[in-house]
């Protein structure tokens, strides 16, 4: 049975940029990369995306990818066609730079709603900037749909979405009937990197884009619910007491019997 | 609704047991309390669960709201959801507070969806600011914190593990237990759970040690993390490993500490190869004894360390496991 998936993506600042170079925007409440620093599909967004091929090569379907926010990059935010996704629907609002995760939810939620008809929504466990685990729960409940987070493996058979979902000690399997939402995590594997025929059929896509006036909200469908007052790196007044030695092995030596002295081995 | 002072906690629990989240709850909730002029208050769902109600007064709850269900006895969270909709009516309180565990991470933030009010997730503190609760929360990975207020009623929060010291019990305190009407219709629970693989536990869990070992992707491989296993086995403590480790398959992600693995509670943490991103330290809130091996004197977990190696990790390992061994032989 082909199944029609629907996978959320989020334009992220790079996670992997070095905490010395974050530079807090305390007007828009975010942290910020140097100008040169280009950003990328969450993380986690794009192991969804992963889930969804391997659904798609087993059972056939189709794969749109659906974004809320601002100032998208496009080779960026492409990367998720190019993976090998069908279609990419972006709905592009300024309001969305200061969108919480309930309004954020509203808006995926509305969106899905107006393309309409899919089996199965699959997203990130996460964003790596707010590092949340809302949104995704959000637009189960107002979609009024069956979810299950932190799936390491998804299988679609005769109607029901068949999830592992990795637990503190092991990991449970879970049945849930479609329309479902599964938020999916990096323990489902490396997602793809995109072949050249990819690249070359994303290239020639255009996505669908939509403000928040094609969904029918307004301003008051992005009233925040949680207002972020101000964000901060917390100070620190460890100072680091180096262990020395002549070689390698004798700072290890020296290490352990430091450790023994501060009790702490 | 409304405008309640009563702190509301989420009493969970498994296999007759409260979980241990309910002891920082009831520790954070008492601090809000004292600001609301409230009460301590705690939910308690499940099926035939009564007999936890004495446990749960113990850490100071007043009262008791139980919500009695079979459909609650997998402690699933769309029964869960049912029951706390109903409690919260019942309870009218200014704070809702849960752990971050499997049934929260779907639980809580469905709660607040259904109740139209904000959440806060996976917060390290929280206070009053009149009538609005303001949380603590680390973001971009833990490379910064996020102070953020939720302003409609209730305000619901998650907290972090281990984020909040738990106060010892006192079994001669009392709660009044209010037993809590709720239809729930079976045909609201879809999730049905087929399987459970428990792994074998090997030695001291990874969230429990006292000393963790912990290798970065410097190690190279699996067999580099032998010296470690030796280590944690000498200590008495657990292996821990960054990201990069189990995402290349060198160790099972159940070593995985960080944002996205473990929290870890140990009163040492020996990180080995590890350069200390911000996604890792977010595993090592809690430990005030990180120690660093590492061959780059600039490495960002020098900055976290209390003990620092520069030096060849193979090398400084050998000669601190050779001094281990001696110490704990003799």
């Amino acid at each position: 049975m082909p199944v029609n998936m629907l996978v959320t993506a989020k334009q992220v600042i790079d996670p992997e940029t070095p905490a010395a170079a974050l530079q807090i925007n305390n007007q828009l409440k975010r942290m910020e990369t140097p100008g040169n620093v280009p950003p990328v599909v969450n993380g986690f967004d794009e192991n969804a995306v992963e889930a969804a091929l391997r659904i798609k090569e087993a059972a056939g379907g189709t794969i749109t990818v659906l974004s809320a926010g601002t100032g998208f990059v496009m080779d960026v935010i492409k990367k998720t066609l190019s993976m090998g996704s069908d279609e990419l629907i972006l709905v592009e609002d300024p309001a969305m730079a200061v969108a919480d995760a309930f309004a954020t939810a509203r808006v995926l939620a509305a969106a899905i709603r107006k393309a309409g008809g899919f089996d199965l929504i699959l997203c990130g466990r996460q964003a790596s900037d707010y590092d949340q685990a809302l949104v995704a729960l959000g637009v189960a409940e107002i979609l009024g749909i069956p979810s299950v987070s932190m799936a390491k493996r998804v299988e679609v058979q005769d109607g029901k979405v068949i999830v592992d979902r990795v637990m503190p000690d092991g990991q449970d399997t879970v049945e849930l009937p479609l329309p479902a939402l599964v938020t999916v995590t990096n323990e489902l594997g490396q997602p793809r990197y995109p072949n050249l025929r990819g690249i070359m059929a994303a290239s020639r896509k255009q996505p669908t884009t939509w403000s928040l006036g094609d969904l029918g909200l307004d301003a008051s469908a992005m009233e925040p619910k949680v207002e972020i007052m101000e964000i901060f790196v917390p100070t620190k007044e460890l100072v680091c007491e180096y262990i020395e030695g002549d070689d390698d092995e004798e700072k290890g030596r020296n290490l352990a019997l430091k450790l023994r002295e501060a009790k702490l081995i | 609704m409304a405008d309640g002072k009563d702190i509301l906690i989420l009493a969970e629990h498994s296999g007759g047991s409260l979980d241990s989240s309910v002891g920082e709850l009831a520790a954070a909730a008492k601090g809000l309390a004292e600001q609301t002029g409230g009460q301590v208050v705690a939910a308690l769902c499940g099926s035939g669960a009564s007999g936890l109600a004495q446990e749960i007064a113990a850490l100071g709850v007043a009262k008791v709201y139980e919500v009695d269900n079979a459909l609650l006895a997998d402690a699933g969270p769309e029964a869960t959801v049912i029951a706390l909709e109903a409690i919260v009516k019942a309870a009218a309180p200014a704070v809702v507070l849960t752990g971050k565990t499997v049934l929260t991470r779907e639980a809580s933030p469905r709660l607040a969806f259904r109740l139209g009010t904000g959440i806060a997730q996976d917060c390290v503190a929280v206070k009053m600011d009149g009538d609005a609760l303001v949380a603590d929360r680390p973001v971009y990975g833990g490379a910064s914190v996020a102070r953020v207020a939720v302003r409609s009623t209730p305000a619901v929060a998650t907290l972090r593990a281990n984020a909040f010291e738990a106060d010892a019990p006192d079994a001669s305190r009392q709660a009044e237990v209010v037993s809590v009407p709720v239809d729930i219709d079976a045909s609201a629970v879809n999730a049905n759970v087929t399987g459970r693989e428990v792994a074998a536990a090997a030695g001291v869990r990874l969230e429990d040690a006292r000393v963790v070992i912990s290798g970065g992707r410097g190690l190279g491989g699996s067999e580099a993390f032998e010296p470690l296993r030796e280590l944690a086995g000498l200590l008495a403590g657990a292996v821990g490993a960054s990201r990069a480790v189990c995402d290349a398959g060198w160790l099972p992600y159940a070593h995985q500490v960080g944002l996205t693995g473990k929290t870890v509670s140990a009163e040492v943490y020996i990180a080995i190869a590890i350069s200390g991103a911000s996604q890792h330290l977010a595993g090592l809130s809690t430990v005030k004894n990180i120690v660093a091996v590492n061959r780059d004197a600039e490495a960002n977990i020098f900055k976290e360390a209390r003990y620092g190696v520069v030096g060849d990790w193979e090398k400084v390992t050998n000669g601190f496991l050779e001094t281990v061994r001696k110490l704990v032989g003799s």
